[in-house]
């Protein structure tokens, strides 16, 4: 089994701050993470490959150089290979863009890598949120889908996925080549051991650039080839004015509080 | 692909039995809006199996007319049979404009169809207008994990797509017009759908939580301090006839299941009421929640950022405030 793993290098947004007079981020001194829920999808590959010793699992990143730090925390915890995408021509990329770029790599990395049986991503970066590349790559290799993955086994050229849904999970077959987007699961990611990490940092990471794309069209990529533009972005503002309610015990609070409830009529 | 006309169209998902999820009724009450300054009709998109009634709760809703694809391969969605049966309705009647709840439904076939019609999207919005300047539909999302908003355009190609966040728009729109149906003829082929549904896996009765149509919610945080903490929480939902949601924290601590989740990373609610307990008030979490009616916050750190958002703040210990409160409301309902 040959799997293709996409993932991300996001900051932690957990720990972004807002710059309390400017009101804007500060993105300064926020850690770089692999997108986590890359690190599930890496995982499910991973464990493929724990029952299928003679899987192969290639990580590939779109981003700047940078990138090639979460690519070597792949390699250290499943990755067999690593390739990043990066040029300037791609700045700017909207989801369209980014999964026509990452599908026309894939294509470039089958004429070396051989072809890919299945390609795993995180359901989305917890930076964009927009879970909108997996199902877009997709379309564009012209693959089945299945979204929101916890779990997968492989059946000869079929692959379970175990799913969430609204009201609960389900069971997809899937036929392969296909792709699968992961959300976080039971199946927590696994560590790197020094030996792995020793390694990933002695791998070599290629890095594909537009030219090396020779059938890309340039007008689909970058700012230009991308059909959504940000119009503007803006801190969300809280300011509503709260009736702080805070007696002499907790039980006159709470008193307080159903008084002013029942009389607005709120219960 | 050039737009056709000014139409607003409204994807009404359905549920296996044919009729209509709220999640797309609900995009009609500012699906009209948006077609009346775009200039164009509102159009209810229905593809499923049986959907006889689904189309008639469109009917009531405000639509101008009514698509339709009925077929017993839409029974149940696959990503293959929908996304081909949209995208044959969008290159045959050009709409300028298409609106999809953000479900997880919606999130697998949006991505897919945009794609298709290579044209932008833009995902789990949570406030949509026109853009009085280009007329282009201004969708209005989160990011940062709700850290930041941004207000994205897709000035160039049609339609521009967007998917909603469910509960976002929760109040229905009653209107009915004079509607057009038209029932289009369109067939996949079962070698083109190339997933299987092996199993569903229904959550327990017991874990099913309907948080987005919730009128009342009472929510815990890290806060209760426990899986025990949440009985107090618990108890003060039953006595108000309210559903009992969480904040992440809680969630990942293993106290209350994800299903109780709000926020960025679970449900977007608006009741009448919320009441949070213990909750101190992450952006992750007020993203979730804030379009609630009234907010009461229940913290001992006065300074915890839920104030913010809220109503009514009481600053105290929720494990002796929240069974006074119970007791009240038990006395006033009894």
């Amino acid at each position: 089994m040959n799997i293709l793993v996409c993932i991300k290098q996001v900051p932690d947004t957990t720990e972004i701050k807002i710059d309390p007079v400017t009101n804007t981020l500060i993105r300064s001194g926020v850690p770089s993470i692999v997108n986590p829920f890359d690190a599930y999808a890496l995982e499910a590959a991973a464990r493929i490959k724990d029952n299928n010793p003679d899987t192969k699992i290639v990580v590939l990143s779109m981003g700047p150089e940078q990138a090639k730090e979460a690519l070597r925390e792949c390699l250290s915890v499943g990755g067999d290979k690593a390739y990043l995408v990066s040029d300037r021509a791609f700045g700017g990329s909207d989801t369209l863009a980014t999964s026509y770029i990452l599908s026309e790599a894939i294509k470039k990395l089958e004429e070396t890598e051989g072809k890919f049986d299945a390609i795993f991503c995180g359901k989305q970066a917890i930076d964009g949120d927009t879970a909108q590349v997996g199902p877009e790559i997709a379309e564009h290799l012209d693959y089945p889908q299945v979204t929101l993955g916890l779990e997968t086994e492989l059946h000869g050229d079929t692959l379970k996925v175990l799913k969430k849904d609204d009201d609960g999970k389900k069971v997809i077959g899937v036929k392969l080549p296909g792709v699968i987007t992961f959300t976080m699961s039971k199946t927590e990611p696994r560590y790197p051991t020094i030996k792995s990490k020793m390694a990933a940092k002695r791998a070599e990471i290629l890095t594909l650039c537009a030219a090396d794309l020779k059938a890309i069209d340039v007008a689909r990529i970058g700012l230009k080839g991308s059909p959504t533009k940000v119009k503007k972005s803006f801190v969300p503002e809280q300011n509503k004015t709260c009736i702080i309610i805070q007696e002499e015990s907790n039980e006159e609070s709470a008193k307080k509080l159903f008084g002013l409830l029942n009389d607005s009529h709120a219960i | 692909m050039e737009a056709k006309n000014k139409d607003l169209w409204v994807f009404i998902e359905t549920k296996e039995d044919g009729s209509a999820k709220n999640v797309g009724i609900e995009l009609l009450n500012p699906g009209r809006h948006l077609a009346e300054k775009q200039g164009g009709e509102l159009v209810g998109i229905v593809i499923g199996d049986n959907t006889g009634a689904a189309v008639d709760t469109v009917m009531s809703h405000g639509v101008d007319k009514i698509l339709v694809v009925n077929g017993n391969e839409y029974k149940e969605y696959t990503t293959d049979a929908y996304v081909a049966a949209f995208y044959h309705l969008v290159e045959k009647h050009g709409p300028t404009t298409i609106l999809i709840g953000a479900t997880s439904i919606g999130r697998d076939m949006g991505p897919r169809l945009a794609c298709r019609l290579e044209t932008g999207l833009t995902a789990d919005c949570v406030s949509l207008d026109i853009d009085e300047e280009s007329g282009n539909v201004a969708w209005t999302r989160p990011a940062f994990g709700g850290n930041l908003m941004a207000t994205i355009m897709c000035p160039d190609h049609r339609p521009q797509i967007g998917t909603i966040r469910p509960g976002v728009y929760k109040k229905p729109l009653e209107m009915k017009k004079d509607v057009v149906i038209i029932n289009e003829k369109f067939s996949v082929p079962a070698e083109q759908i190339r997933t299987e549904m092996l199993e569903v896996i229904k959550e327990a009765a017991g874990e099913m939580v309907d948080l987005e149509g919730a009128e009342i919610i009472v929510s815990g945080g890290r806060g209760v301090g426990g899986p025990e903490g949440f009985e107090s929480v618990r108890e003060l939902a039953e006595a108000l006839g309210a559903t009992v949601g969480s904040s992440r924290a809680a969630v990942d601590a293993g106290w209350i299941s994800e299903s109780h989740q709000v926020g960025q990373t679970g449900k977007t609610v608006g009741p009448r009421l919320y009441i949070a307990c213990g909750i101190s008030g992450a952006i992750q979490h007020l993203v979730g929640m804030s379009g609630s009616d009234v907010i009461v916050a229940i913290n001992k750190d006065s300074e915890a950022p839920i104030f913010k958002v809220a109503d009514y703040g009481v600053v105290g210990n929720l494990f002796e405030i929240l069974p006074i409160l119970t007791a009240e409301v038990k006395k006033l309902k009894g």
